[in-house]
């Protein structure tokens, strides 16, 4: 499976969670398979989509769910030990590991060489790692959802992207709806 | 006056609940200060961008934030300033050490402060610089300008203000 392809398994379960998704073409692929007040999509500045996250889950009590990719926590390691550090029970970072930068090309990340991202996070401090392969992450999402504890997921999948169009929807549009969505 | 306990009282009685801070020899006894008081939820930051995204999510989940860090942190974060901070219309008040400007001892320090101030204008950033103790007393208002137009908002704090680096 691809990412879009595991996107496709989950929205019944993300529609109705706080979701924080990763900049680039992931944002694409949620936004057009299933958009929803409740998504914050990234524009731009990638890497903080598990720090957004983060301060999120930090600061009220609702599930977060982030989508996040390799090459995205490989730009901001320092991501980890905070989690590892800090995270509440309603945090929960989904890493789609495809091992490639896909917005920009598909280019190879280390992910998908000798860097273990579920390691790196277990050494960081987070104390519920989960590896999942693709087909099964809409259960262990469900089941990390039901655990209420923080968990930081680490799902592999084959390299690919679906063809979405670009989001249109002006940044301030985007985050006053979901502001509005957090505190319903 | 005690500097650290002034900025940490404005910070709560603006409802500033979340605090992120990547440390600085200048700026640890405020943030000393901000990890002590309970209505502060402090959580260090490994890098400033990291932070500020810590702060754009609390946000959004009904916490106001601040963050506290040094100039060189302007380097590492204009993308970060220009395509969330600004780009989503966030509040976002940035406590930063002015290292490199009067009573520095550290040369190096000097290469980013010389770029500082010319950043911020670039990025049409508010910015403020505390100089003399007294300044500290615009910092209240400063706080409630920031949460007023919902922009980042620089504080440069230097050595001076902060009553120099003793013998060094």
């Amino acid at each position: 499976m691809i990412r879009s392809e595991i996107l496709k398994d989950i929205a019944p379960i993300l529609r109705d969670k706080l979701v924080v998704c990763n900049i680039g073409i992931p944002s694409q692929e949620l936004h057009a398979i299933d958009d929803q007040p409740t998504n914050f999509y990234m524009l731009g500045t990638m890497g903080l989509a598990s720090s957004i996250g983060l301060g999120l889950a930090l600061a009220q009590p609702k599930p977060v769910i982030v989508i996040d990719g390799d090459g995205s926590v490989l730009t901001n390691l320092g991501t980890l030990p905070t989690i590892g550090n800090n995270a509440p029970s309603n945090y929960i970072l989904m890493i789609i590991d495809n091992g490639s930068y896909g917005s920009t090309g598909d280019q190879p990340t280390y992910t998908g060489m000798k860097t273990d991202l579920a390691g790196m996070a277990r050494a960081a401090g987070c104390d519920n790692v989960v590896e999942v392969q693709d087909v099964d992450t809409g259960e262990a999402l469900q089941k990390a959802i039901e655990d209420g504890v923080a968990t930081v997921m680490v799902v592999k999948c084959d390299s690919g992207n679906a063809k979405m169009p670009v989001i249109s929807m002006d940044p301030v549009v985007i985050r006053d709806r979901f502001m509005k969505a957090v505190a319903g | 006056m005690n500097i650290d306990k002034k900025i940490a009282d404005d910070l709560v009685a603006n409802d500033i609940r979340f605090v992120t801070t990547v440390p600085c020899k200048q700026l640890a006894g405020v943030i000393e200060e901000v990890d002590q008081r309970d209505d502060i939820f402090h959580i260090p930051s490994n890098k400033e961008d990291e932070g500020m995204g810590l702060c754009a999510g609390a946000w959004m989940g009904g916490k106001r934030p601040a963050i506290i860090m040094q100039n060189t942190a302007i380097g590492v974060t204009i993308n970060t300033l220009a395509t969330l901070i600004q780009y989503y219309r966030m509040p976002l008040p940035m406590i930063i050490s002015y290292r490199g400007e009067l009573r520095e001892p550290v040369a190096c320090q000097v290469e980013m402060a010389v770029h500082t101030k010319a950043l911020l204008a670039q990025l049409n950033i508010p910015t403020y610089h505390f100089h003399w103790q007294r300044d500290v007393e615009e910092f209240d208002n400063i706080l409630k300008y920031t949460f007023m137009c919902n922009k980042p908002v620089a504080i440069l704090t230097d050595a001076n203000f902060w009553g120099g680096y003793g013998d060094q």
